[in-house]
């Protein structure tokens, strides 16, 4: 196993994440896939930290990777209550059609 | 003596301020309080003036005191500090006294006005940028004062502006004397240019000493000094009202009459007297710049003196006077007899002012300056005609009123001259004694003689408070004896003979021969007792053999009325034609054809421009996200193939 292996998973993971908010109308969806972004984020970092140097022990990465799954379960419940709230608001739940930035 | 002439400049400054930061905002009932302050700050300018002078004359010397530094550019010291000669101490004088005289008949005359405390804090104003003018030892100090001499003039002209004429008299007299002015400013750019020169023989090319000795001493080429002559000249043309930038002058007597008094008959108009005289040695290295005095001043002289005839207005008449006489002050200038030019400059300031008061005196009464509305007046208003009586002869050069011993001066520095120049100022000189002595006994005659033929009722008339008929007072006493006390011809008591001609000419003086010796001395006063003479049979008896010749003369007549069409040309020739119509047409169409066809294009290029990348800004999120993923691609192509 080397650092390759778990880049190339993460960056599979990520471009999948990317077409999926940047192409899906569902705003649940598109949250789903950012989250997908996150985690190959998160998987890089572990890959990074793990190999990062061979003799010494460093856990930063690790510690990173919590403190993003923890703020990242934080963001959801926010962006969730949001769109709870534009639905309630704009009756539509497709991202294609909440464009008021523009008006 | 340092500190006597800073509190001479100080307090009508202190006055200024105290009465426009304090009085104005806060205590605006108590505008009789706000007189007394700045009467007390002009008397004691006054005293310490006349201390001043009686010091210098005992101890006959130049002061200079060292510069205050202020602001240095490179090799360039600019230093603040007074020069003390015998011209700044007569100057202070004059400035101070007529001051003095002047506010304390405006507290008569102004009683009524609402803007009574505005116009003793620009009176103050007015007071010290004279004094800082006269005082100034380097020419960039004497060029800010002589501004804000023109600045304060400019408010007291327009001083009741709710008056659209006085408004524009404002104006005009501003961008009239601004012309002459941008002469002035050439004059001192010229000297940074020379600036090398001044430097290699160590002086200070802005101090008014280091040039005038760098002048004499012929560091400086013929053409340099011409030149710089004829731009201070300039600049003294316009403040002094010469031919041909006298027009604002008349104009500017929509003012309060004091002011006219104060500004634009003893003090502010002597100021390009002043600025001549101060670099009077630079002048006389100049053939070319003496001669254009010469002429200047007496063309000057002739001109105004002939527009007075025509006038009704009183004011004007005694504002033409005032051009005329200035011209003889420039004449004499000319002449190089500069102590006969300031002596005229000191007893004119005098009498000019009573004649100016007298008619503020009259107008009080009658409410009118127009003299077609008065007649009659010497039984109600005695004391404003005897006073203006005395202004009158002393103004014509009578025996023994002071203006007969400062003209003669004039009138034999002229004739003890050689060559063609000469005599050409001298008879334009002469001929104009006549002019004056008619142009004022017509007025006088208009005025308090025959009947009364104003609008308002006579018994309305009355003679002025004698807060206005104190000033008159000593101001005709100063008219009758001043010329002869301080120029006697044989000492009197401890005053020698010739005692100003050698205070300002350090003895040196061209003028001022034997007096009673030349032929003219008897000749103007004959033709001044003529010109009474014709006016008397014009005015009072009606003579209608004489009046029938003038008649012939309607077209003359015509052209003096409209005082030789200056402000028809300089409206609608220059202003009009010239400016409007040529200059400004051209530049507009150089505006809308060039200048905005380019920034219109410009313009086009950038509107089209957003109208191609607006079609991108659709509100999507997801466009949007996408033109975000495609640039960070495009940074990581860069980074990792170039």
């Amino acid at each position: 196993m080397d650092l390759n292996n778990f880049l190339i998973v993460s960056a599979i993971l990520f471009s999948i994440g990317l077409y999926g908010a940047l192409t899906k109308k569902h705003l649940v969806v598109i949250f789903m896939c950012i989250e997908l972004m996150f985690n190959a984020v998160n998987l890089a970092l572990v890959g990074f930290s793990k190999y990062q140097n061979l003799t010494l022990v460093n856990l930063n990465g690790h510690i990173f990777v919590i403190f993003i799954i923890a703020v990242a379960a934080a963001e959801i419940a926010l962006g969730l209550a949001i769109v709870m709230s534009i639905y309630k608001n704009k009756d539509t739940i497709f991202i294609t059609e909440i464009d008021s930035l523009k008006k | 003596m340092e500190q006597i002439l800073w509190t001479i400049f100080f307090s009508p400054l202190l006055s200024f301020l105290i009465l426009i930061l304090i009085f104005k905002p806060f205590f605006a009932k108590m505008d009789r309080l706000s007189s007394l302050v700045s009467i007390f700050a002009i008397s004691l300018s006054t005293l310490l003036s006349i201390l001043v002078l009686l010091d210098l004359s005992i101890n006959q010397r130049v002061i200079s005191f060292n510069p205050n530094e202020f602001l240095v550019i490179g090799s360039l010291n600019f230093g603040i500090s007074f020069i003390l000669d015998e011209l700044t101490a007569v100057m202070l004088v004059v400035v101070t006294s007529v001051s003095l005289l002047v506010q304390i008949f405006s507290v008569g005359y102004m009683s009524q006005d609402k803007g009574y405390i505005r116009y003793f804090a620009i009176l103050s104003l007015f007071t010290t940028a004279m004094l800082g003018l006269v005082l100034a030892s380097n020419i960039i100090q004497l060029f800010v004062f002589w501004e804000l001499v023109g600045l304060s003039s400019y408010l007291l002209i327009g001083f009741w502006h709710h008056k659209p004429a006085a408004v524009s008299a404002a104006k005009k007299a501003f961008i009239i004397t601004r012309i002459g002015d941008f002469g002035l400013l050439l004059a001192i750019l010229y000297l940074f240019v020379q600036k090398s020169i001044f430097i290699e023989n160590s002086l200070n090319p802005i101090m008014i000493q280091d040039i005038i000795f760098a002048v004499n001493q012929g560091y400086l080429s013929d053409f340099f000094v011409t030149l710089f002559a004829l731009g201070l000249f300039a600049g003294a043309i316009g403040k002094s009202a010469q031919f041909p930038l006298h027009t604002w002058l008349p104009d500017a007597m929509e003012g309060p009459t004091p002011v006219s008094a104060l500004i634009h008959a003893a003090t502010m108009v002597a100021a390009g007297v002043f600025l001549v005289g101060r670099f009077f040695p630079v002048f006389e290295n100049s053939v070319i710049a003496m001669n254009t005095l010469a002429i200047t001043g007496g063309v000057t002289a002739m001109l105004a003196a002939l527009i007075a005839l025509s006038m009704n207005d009183i004011k004007k008449v005694l504002a033409y006077s005032t051009i005329s006489q200035l011209g003889y002050m420039m004449l004499a200038l000319g002449m190089g007899a500069l102590s006969a030019s300031i002596f005229h400059l000191f007893t004119h300031a005098f009498f000019k002012a009573l004649l100016f008061l007298g008619a503020g005196s009259i107008s009080h009464s009658t409410g009118t300056f127009d003299m077609n509305k008065m007649g009659g007046l010497r039984k109600i208003m005695p004391w404003t005609y005897v006073t203006f009586i005395i202004g009158s002869l002393s103004l014509l050069g009578i025996f023994p009123f002071s203006g007969f011993w400062s003209k003669d001066e004039i009138l034999s520095g002229a004739w003890s001259n050689s060559g063609i120049v000469s005599n050409i100022a001298f008879y334009l000189a002469f001929i104009t004694v006549f002019i004056t002595s008619f142009y004022m006994f017509r007025a006088i005659y208009m005025t308090f003689h025959g009947e009364f033929k104003g609008g308002i009722s006579k018994k309305d008339l009355h003679e002025s408070p004698s807060v206005m008929l104190i000033p008159l007072v000593i101001l005709s006493i100063a008219s009758i004896f001043i010329g002869f006390i301080i120029n006697p011809i044989i000492s009197i008591g401890f005053i020698p003979s010739h005692w100003f001609s050698d205070f300002i000419g350090h003895g040196g003086v061209k003028s001022h021969v034997n007096i009673f010796s030349n032929w003219f001395v008897y000749g103007a006063t004959l033709i001044s007792l003529l010109a009474i003479l014709l006016a008397y049979q014009i005015y009072i008896l009606k003579n209608l053999l004489l009046i029938k010749f003038i008649d012939k003369f309607t077209i003359f007549r015509k052209i003096l009325i409209n005082k030789y069409y200056f402000d028809y040309f300089y409206e609608e020739i220059i202003v009009k034609k010239v400016f409007l119509n040529s200059l400004a047409k051209g530049l507009n169409w150089f505006d809308t054809n060039i200048v905005d066809r380019v920034f219109g294009a410009i313009g086009w290029i950038g509107l089209n421009m957003g109208v191609l990348l607006r079609q991108i800004q659709n509100g999507q999120l997801q466009t949007y996200g996408s033109i975000v993923s495609l640039g960070i691609i495009l940074i990581m192509i860069f980074f990792m193939f170039l």
